[in-house]
């Protein structure tokens, strides 16, 4: 199962360094990890997705409050969330079906980022299951190149 | 102390929380005044061109003993010996590079025996860091994994701060090793050091307590238990609550198991005490938790009698060398697990109350309640049982015939059969001549395990091993740091000769510093423990564990008496029974450091033996 957990760091020199290896050393999986500053520029908020059954998860996130850096776990299982992505996809595009690509990017409020002569660069932002819908449309057009910032997420209340 | 409001911060002089304000100092004269500030008296470091800054500015210091190890390793866990028997952190230091590598293996077991150790690296010049300079490693990369918490100084300015926390951290809550890497150059710059009043760690709170609905929930559970026992470990030790322990469970009559952590946390001697538990652990301690399980020819497991309905778990990891096959630990008990690091609550194991406390409190917190409403239950019939099992499997030894034709007999004891020292009797020998009340550490391996089992141990940090990380090469380094915190007590190393040997070197330290700890080396010229696994497991044939003199067998290699008189060391070899006694005696009145090599038969095998992954039922004993 995947799971989505926040956490709220000091944004000092090795923190990333801990928290991916307390992940690598206890063989948990990541399987994305989104981190940056907060509004307070001494804190950094991480976002990450990890896979394992509710028993793993929750090693995982006591694991985490033992790192003195560590401020402040959210962890989604138990709270409403919005999540968010952005993607940015380099897909084939000719004269031919340039119009196809662009009324799709239309129907998913995606915005296009780049023209070329063969090429356009298609930025879109969403929950996880829109981004990987888009992106498997795209994929019938030929995607050339494709970076994700994976998962942000804020808890609702 | 209570906040104070705007206005009254502002009326009043800030005195009382504004930081004070140093001399100008250099960098490493300002990190040995802040180790003065935490009242740190001995460092055991061994100086390079990376750290020898800091060791001119240790020579100034007239609070702090140098004492240098003659190898990091050694004195990485000289430092842990000196910290395991105080509580107080051990400091060790080391230049870059290879001088920090070499300190790694006393980081990482005082990563896993949860031991306050700070360990200071000199690293090379900032600008040369990343460059792949001489003598540089990454070593706050490197020790990650193995510390409770590490810095790299950046900034003269935070030497003081960095320092201040490092020692918190190390000490409190769930103790462990921190790091400090202090690059040469901010060893050599100027500034006036800011000393902090207090310590802001926003994301750190070590100190947990039960709420009283919690323990109540305890008391519920004792009063319904038929069976109950204690199961504590090296938390009840660093934890410093041997007393609330001792109390609680001399008010219910609940009888009380330790890990070999957690030896001395509960006095053996007392007729509650299960000794120690686990893959060695006394026959009775195990039966006692999952109950006497046996197999019969065709491999069924049968139940003769049962163990603890309720298992009360305070200040333990459920490691797999206590809990054998995990799922069938106590597989009929509740468990009570409390723990101030929650994250070992259904980690190994899972439990059907995990309680996220500091011990000491909720074992005082425990008594008083049992105080106030005593509980009924006087387990009479539980008692009998273990009474009974205490009776049936002592920990005990006999010359075997597998001693008796072994070619110990053949090569050194021909015609003097009778006079064979088994090691369990040399132990056995030594808690009788030292009374019981030397500090003990011991090296990793059989003489370990029987170190446990023959000396009996009424105090909490007597006992000093290495037992999660099982370092080889631990007790007579460890010895001498726990000398230099005790020096009025005995203080001797029960050691194998394979482990003796790993820090052998620190015989100097030892002699120069004049720091008197004994080692007992219990010779059997091979790796004993991996023997047994090679009898039991893999037909006697031997893996390179023998450690004597392949082409003269008949001679005692290496020589330790000869090695120790290079290093002007006292040193005497027992061969025979009959002179134990009186060599030991001349041991314990030595007033200087000492070796006793006692020559033992390889053939023992430590029991009772759970092997790895197995169950009670498969102990053989």
């Amino acid at each position: 199962m995947r799971h989505t957990i926040s956490v709220l760091v000091e944004n000092t020199f090795g923190v990333l360094t801990r928290v991916a290896g307390m992940f690598s050393g206890r063989g948990y999986n990541i399987d994305s990890l989104n981190v940056a500053p907060t509004h307070d520029p001494k804190k950094s908020r991480m976002t990450i997705v990890t896979r394992g059954d509710d028993a793993t998860v929750e090693q995982i996130v006591r694991q985490l409050y033992k790192l003195v850096n560590v401020l402040e776990i959210t962890d989604f299982r138990e709270h409403e969330y919005i999540d968010r992505e952005l993607v940015m996809v380099r897909v084939k595009a000719t004269a031919k079906n340039r119009s196809e690509v662009m009324q799709i990017t239309d129907i998913f409020r995606a915005k296009i980022v780049d023209v070329q002569s063969k090429t356009m660069t298609i930025e879109v932002t969403g929950n996880e299951s829109k981004v990987n819908k888009f992106v498997a449309l795209m994929d019938n057009f030929g995607v050339l190149d494709l970076t994700r910032t994976g998962k942000v997420a804020l808890p609702r209340s | 102390m209570s906040k104070p409001t705007r206005k009254s911060s502002k009326s009043k002089p800030k005195t009382a929380t504004r930081r004070k304000l140093g001399r100008p100092m250099k960098g490493c004269e300002i990190l040995v005044a802040a180790l003065e500030r935490e009242n740190v008296d001995t460092i055991f470091a061994y100086p390079g061109g990376a750290s020898m800054e800091l060791h001119q500015a240790l020579t100034q210091s007239e609070k702090i003993r140098t004492i240098l190890p003659r190898h990091e390793q050694g004195g990485s866990f000289a430092a842990e010996g000196y910290a395991r028997a105080t509580g107080k952190a051990g400091v060790c230091m080391a230049t870059s590079g290879p001088g920090a590598t070499n300190l790694v293996t006393g980081i990482a077991d005082a990563w896993m025996d949860s031991t306050p150790l700070v360990a200071l690296t000199g690293q090379v010049p900032q600008a040369m860091i990343g460059k792949g300079a001489f003598q540089e490693t990454d070593f706050y990369g490197m020790t990650l994994g193995v510390v409770k918490h590490s810095y790299l100084i950046t900034d003269i300015r935070d030497i003081p701060r960095v320092v201040k926390e490092a020692f918190h951290i190390a000490q409190t809550g769930r103790p462990g090793p921190v790091v400090i890497d202090f690059p040469k150059n901010i060893q050599q710059q100027t500034a006036q050091p800011v000393w902090p009043t207090k310590i802001d760690l926003p994301g750190y709170r070590p100190d947990p307590k039960a709420d009283d609905l919690e323990l109540n929930e305890i008391i519920g559970l004792i009063e319904k238990a038929e069976r109950p026992v204690l199961y504590v470990g090296g938390g009840i030790i660093t934890g410093e609550a041997s007393k609330e322990l001792r109390a609680f469970s001399e008010a219910t009559k609940i009888p009380v198991t330790t890990t070999i952590m957690g030896v001395g946390a509960f006095p053996e001697d007392h007729k509650l005490s299960l000794r120690w538990l686990g893959m060695h652990g006394a026959a009775y301690a195990n039966w006692a938790v999952s109950g006497e399980l046996r197999k019969d020819a065709k491999g069924n497991t049968r139940k003769i009698a049962d163990g603890a309905d309720l298992l009360l778990a305070f200040g333990v990891r459920f490691d797999d060398r206590v809990t054998g096959k995990v799922e069938k630990f106590c597989e009929t008990g509740t468990i009570v697990h409390v723990d101030l690091d929650r994250s070992e609550h259904n980690k190994n194991k899972h439990v059907q109350l995990p309680i996220h406390s500091d011990v000491k409190y909720a074992l005082g917190k425990l008594v008083k309640m049992v105080k106030a409403r005593p509980i009924k239950a006087r387990y009479t019939k539980w008692h009998k049982q273990i009474a009974e099992w205490k009776q049936r499997a002592p920990l005990g030894y006999e010359v075997t015939d597998e001693v008796m034709n072994s070619m110990h007999m053949k090569d050194h004891l021909k015609g003097k059969e009778d006079q064979v020292i088994l090691p369990q009797h040399a132990i056995a020998t030594l808690f009788k001549e030292s009374k019981g009340d030397a500090l003990i550490t011991t090296g990793v391996g059989q003489h370990q395990m029987w170190a446990g089992q023959h000396y009996v141990y009424k105090h909490p940090r007597q006992l000093i091993t290495s037992a999660g990380l099982g370092a080889m090469g631990f007790g007579y380094p460890a010895a001498l740091g726990v000398k230099v915190a005790h020096p009025n007590k005995e203080v001797i190393d029960i050691d194998g000769d394979g482990s003796f040997l790993m820090n052998i070197q620190e015989l100097a330290t030892a002699k120069i510093e004049k720091i008197n700890a004994k080692a007992l080396v219990l010779n059997n010229q091979h790796l004993g423990m991996v023997v047994q696994w090679e009898d039991r497991f893999y037909k006697g044939n031997r893996g390179h564990t023998y450690l004597g003199d392949p082409d003269n067998t008949k001679a005692i290699y290496p020589d330790y008496p000869a090695m120790c008189a290079g290093f002007g060391v006292k040193c005497e070899r027992v061969m025979y029974k009959k002179d134990l006694p009186a060599a030991m005696r001349r041991m314990l009145a030595a007033k200087e450091p000492y070796v006793l090599e006692v020559i033992t038969p390889y053939t023992e095998h430590v029991l009772p033996f759970i092997p790895a992954g197995h169950t009670v039922a498969d102990m053989i004993y």
